[in-house]
C-alpha cells in the first residue's frame, strides 16, 4: 500500500526543483583515521564527492583505498573507537550529519539512507527469518504491527522477484541461494524507499551470471524510485553499465573523477590508466596481462607526496614531494571537461598519452 | 524432530545401564556393607551370613545387579540404613534439592548473562575488567570457603539470614545457599557470555542491524543476544545436573536435608541402595537435561536441524 503512495511521491521528488540543484549527499573533505596499537592509520584523507537523486556514483578502488570506510562514515556505522572522523562534513540534504544527535542519525539510517552489504550470508542475521528481518524495518520505523510487517515483507520479496515469496517469508537466510540472499539484502535496503542507497560491492560474493541479474535489478529499482546510489566496487565491468560518474580512490584520497564514459576512453590519472589496462581483453588474447606493480601503501605510513608515486611509471621528483590537488581536467585548448578531475601533477600528459 | 527425540530416548537406555552398572560396581568395591552395618564391632559370622543371604549379597555381582535393576523398574530402590525406603528418602530429598537448584539456577542465569553482556559490550573498560577480576576470584575460591565465609558473616556475625536451613527448606532460607551454590557457575556463565557477546558484536549482521536504524536496545536484545546464547545454553543445561549433584558441599554447610545430604550419609555408612538409587536418579537428570539442551539448540539456531 505504502509502496504505491511512496512511488508517487518518489517521482515528484525527482521532479522537484531542490533535488536538481542541490545534491542529495555531499561529502566534504572527509578524514577518517583509526587509532591502533601500531599507530594512526589514515584510512580516508580528504574525500569529497556528491550524489544527486537518481544519480549513480561509482566509487572505485583496491581494498584498503578507503571506499568502504567512507561509506561507513556516511552510514554512521564506523566503529568509534578505534575509528575517528577527524575532519570534514557529510551533508545530507544540506544538513551536516556529523553534527546530528545519535537518535537523529538513527532515524536517517534505513529510512533515508540504506546500505547493501557485500556478503549477504554474513550480513543477514542467521537466527531470524528473512520475513522478520525485512518486517523489522516497518515495525521499527513505521510502527507497523507484526501482521502488517509480514505482509509488507512478502510484498518486498515479490518486488525483488523472489519466487514463492509467501511461502518463503518464514525461511532463514541459509535456506536461500546466494543470489536470492543478495536480493533480500536489496529488498531490506529498499524497504522504506530511502533517498540514497550505498551498495558496498553488492555483487562480489556472487557468480557472474547472478551478478548481472542483481545489478540489473538494482539499476531498475533505482531508476523507478529515483534514488541516489553510491556503488562501491573494484569491478570496472560492473561500473560501465550502471554508473553515471566515477570516483577512483587510492590510499584514502580521490585520485580521479569523471563521467563514466570519459574515464574508459581517456583516463587522466596513471592509476586509473593502470586499472583499465589490467582488465583482460579479448583482442589482447595471448599477450601478458598488465598489472600495476607493487602493493597499495600501508595506511600507517603513506608515502610523502602523491601516495601512488612508488608504483607510478610517470613519477618524478615533484611527485615524491608535493601532494597533488584534484586538478580540473580540461582539453589541450582549455575547453572544460565537466565533472572531470585528476590528482596527478601530470594529468595533461596522462590524458593525451 | 519426533524421530530424533525417540532415537535420543532409546540411546539413553544403554547409557543408563552402563552408568548404573559402573556405580553399582564402584559402591560394591567400597567394602563389605554388612561389616559397615555393625560399625566397629566384628559381626557374628552366622548373623552376617544370614543378613547377606537375606539381602542377596551372597549372589555373584552380575546377579545382584540384574536383581537390583529389576527392582528399580518396579519402583523398589531398596532400604536405607535407617530402615526407611530409599524412595521415601527421595521424595523428601529431591524437592528440597530441586528448590535449591532452582534458586541457584535463576541466580546463575540472571546475573551471569547480564554481567556477561555488560562486560562483553564494554570490553577493556573498567566494568569489564572488574567483572573479570570478580569472576576470577570466585572461580579460584572453593565453594566450602565461600560457603562457610558467607554463612559466618551474613548468618552469624550480622544476623541477616538464618545460618542453617530448617527441614522444610522454604525458599527464603535457601537464598544464601543458592548464592553459594551458584557462584562458581555464575562466573563461568559470565565469562562464556562475555566472550560470545564480544565475538558476535563484531559480526557483519550486527553492523547490518545498526545500519537498518534499529534502536540500540533492539540491536542488542533481538540480534546480538540470540546468537550469543547458544554456548551459554549448553553450559546451563549441563549445569542443572552439576548443580544438583554438586550441592553436596553446600547442603552440608547449611544443613539442608537434600540429595547431597543423603548421598553423603549413604557413602559414609556404605549403604549401597541409597547411593546407587540417588545417583541413578541424578544420571537420569543429566540425560534429560542434555536432551533438553540439544532440543533448545534448534529453537535458538534454525541452522541446526534434526534428522
Amino acid at each position: 500500500m505504502s509502496m504505491l503512495t511512496k512511488t508517487g511521491d518518489a517521482s515528484s521528488r525527482g521532479g522537484a526543483g531542490e533535488s536538481s540543484t542541490a545534491p542529495l549527499l555531499e561529502v566534504r573533505d572527509l578524514h577518517v583515521e583509526f587509532h591502533t596499537r601500531d599507530g594512526v592509520a589514515k584510512a580516508v584523507n580528504g574525500v569529497t564527492y556528491d550524489v544527486s537523486a537518481g544519480e549513480t556514483l561509482a566509487v572505485l578502488g583496491e581494498s584498503g583505498s578507503g571506499k568502504s570506510v567512507t561509506a561507513q562514515a556516511i552510514m554512521g556505522i564506523l566503529d568509534m573507537p578505534p575509528g575517528k572522523i577527524s575532519q570534514g562534513e557529510i551533508l545530507f540534504r544540506g544538513r551536516d550529519m556529523l553534527r546530528m544527535s545519535g537518535e537523529e542519525r538513527r532515524k536517517i539510517r534505513g529510512q533515508k539512507i540504506a546500505m547493501i552489504f557485500q556478503d549477504a550470508l554474513s550480513a543477514l542475521n542467521p537466527v531470524l527469518s528473512v520475513g522478520y528481518q525485512l518486517g523489522e524495518m516497518f515495525r521499527v520505523h513505521q510502527g507497523a504491527s507484526r501482521k502488517e510487517a509480514k505482509a509488507k515483507a512478502i510484498e518486498l520479496m515479490d518486488r525483488v522477484r523472489i519466487p514463492a515469496a509467501r511461502q518463503r517469508v518464514g525461511d532463514f537466510p541459509h535456506q536461500f541461494s546466494g543470489g536470492m540472499r543478495q536480493r533480500i539484502m536489496i529488498a531490506m535496503a529498499l524497504a522504506l524507499e530511502p533517498d540514497l542507497i550505498i551498495a558496498d560491492e553488492p555483487t562480489t560474493a556472487l557468480d557472474v551470471t547472478v551478478q548481472a541479474q542483481v545489478m540489473e535489478l538494482l539499476a531498475e529499482l533505482q531508476n523507478e524510485y529515483q534514488m541516489g546510489l553510491i556503488l562501491i566496487t573494484h569491478d570496472l565491468g560492473v561500473v560501465a553499465d550502471v554508473a553515471d560518474k566515477i570516483a577512483v580512490m587510492y590510499a584514502g584520497r580521490i585520485v580521479e573523477t569523471a563521467p563514466v564514459q570519459d574515464i574508459y576512453r581517456r583516463p587522466a590519472h596513471p592509476y586509473t590508466k593502470g586499472l583499465l589496462e589490467s582488465i583482460p581483453r579479448l583482442d589482447r588474447k595471448g599477450q601478458e596481462l598488465y598489472a600495476i606493480k607493487g602493493l597499495p601503501p600501508n595506511l600507517l605510513h603513506i608515502p610523502p607526496g602523491c601516495a601512488f608515486n612508488p608504483r607510478c611509471p610517470r613519477a618524478q621528483d615533484v611527485c615524491r614531494a608535493d601532494v597533488p590537488p584534484l586538478h580540473p581536467v580540461t582539453e589541450q585548448d582549455g575547453t572544460e571537461l565537466p565533472g572531470r578531475g585528476s590528482a596527478c601533477h601530470f594529468w595533461k600528459e596522462t590524458l593525451d598519452a | 524432530m519426533g524421530r530424533y527425540v525417540l532415537r535420543r530416548l532409546l540411546q539413553m537406555v544403554p547409557v543408563f545401564l552402563g552408568t548404573t552398572l559402573l556405580i553399582f560396581v564402584m559402591v560394591y568395591a567400597l567394602g563389605d556393607p554388612v561389616a559397615a552395618f555393625f560399625g566397629d564391632r566384628a559381626p557374628d559370622p552366622a548373623t552376617a551370613a544370614r543378613i547377606r543371604a537375606e539381602l542377596g549379597l551372597d549372589q555373584p555381582l552380575w546377579r545382584q545387579y540384574v536383581d537390583y535393576l529389576g527392582r528399580i523398574l518396579t519402583g523398589d530402590f531398596g532400604t536405607a540404613f535407617n530402615g526407611r525406603q530409599v524412595t521415601e528418602l527421595m521424595t523428601s530429598a529431591f524437592p528440597v534439592t530441586l528448590r535449591l537448584t532452582l534458586v541457584a539456577f535463576v541466580i546463575e542465569m540472571g546475573f551471569g548473562v547480564v554481567l556477561g553482556v555488560v562486560s562483553g559490550l564494554r570490553r577493556g573498560r573498567l566494568v569489564d575488567t572488574s567483572v573479570l577480576a570478580f569472576t576470577l576470584l570466585v572461580i579460584s575460591v572453593p565453594t566450602f570457603v565461600t560457603g562457610y565465609l558467607l554463612q559466618y558473616l551474613l548468618g552469624v556475625r550480622w544476623n541477616l539470614v538464618p545460618p542453617a536451613v530448617s527441614p522444610q527448606a522454604p525458599l527464603r532460607e535457601l537464598l544464601l545457599p543458592g548464592v553459594v551454590l551458584a557462584l562458581v557457575s555464575l562466573a563461568y556463565v559470565t565469562r562464556l557470555t562475555r566472550t560470545s557477546v564480544a565475538e558476535n558484536a563484531r559480526a557483519d549482521y550486527l553492523r547490518t542491524a545498526v545500519a537498518k536504524g534499529l534502536p540500540r536496545r533492539r540491536v542488542v536484545v533481538r540480534h546480538l543476544l540470540r546468537n550469543s546464547l547458544v554456548p551459554v545454553v549448553t553450559f546451563l543445561g549441563v549445569d542443572i545436573g552439576t548443580l544438583m549433584a554438586g550441592a553436596i558441599v553446600t547442603e552440608r554447610i547449611f544443613n539442608i536435608q537434600g540429595v547431597g545430604y543423603h548421598l553423603w550419609q549413604g557413602i559414609l555408612r556404605q549403604n549401597s541402595p541409597t547411593v546407587v538409587g540417588f545417583v541413578t536418579v541424578l544420571v537420569l537428570v543429566f540425560l534429560f537435561a542434555n536432551l533438553l539442551v540439544d532440543l533448545l539448540y534448534a529453537a535458538l539456531d534454525p541452522r541446526i536441524r534434526y534428522a
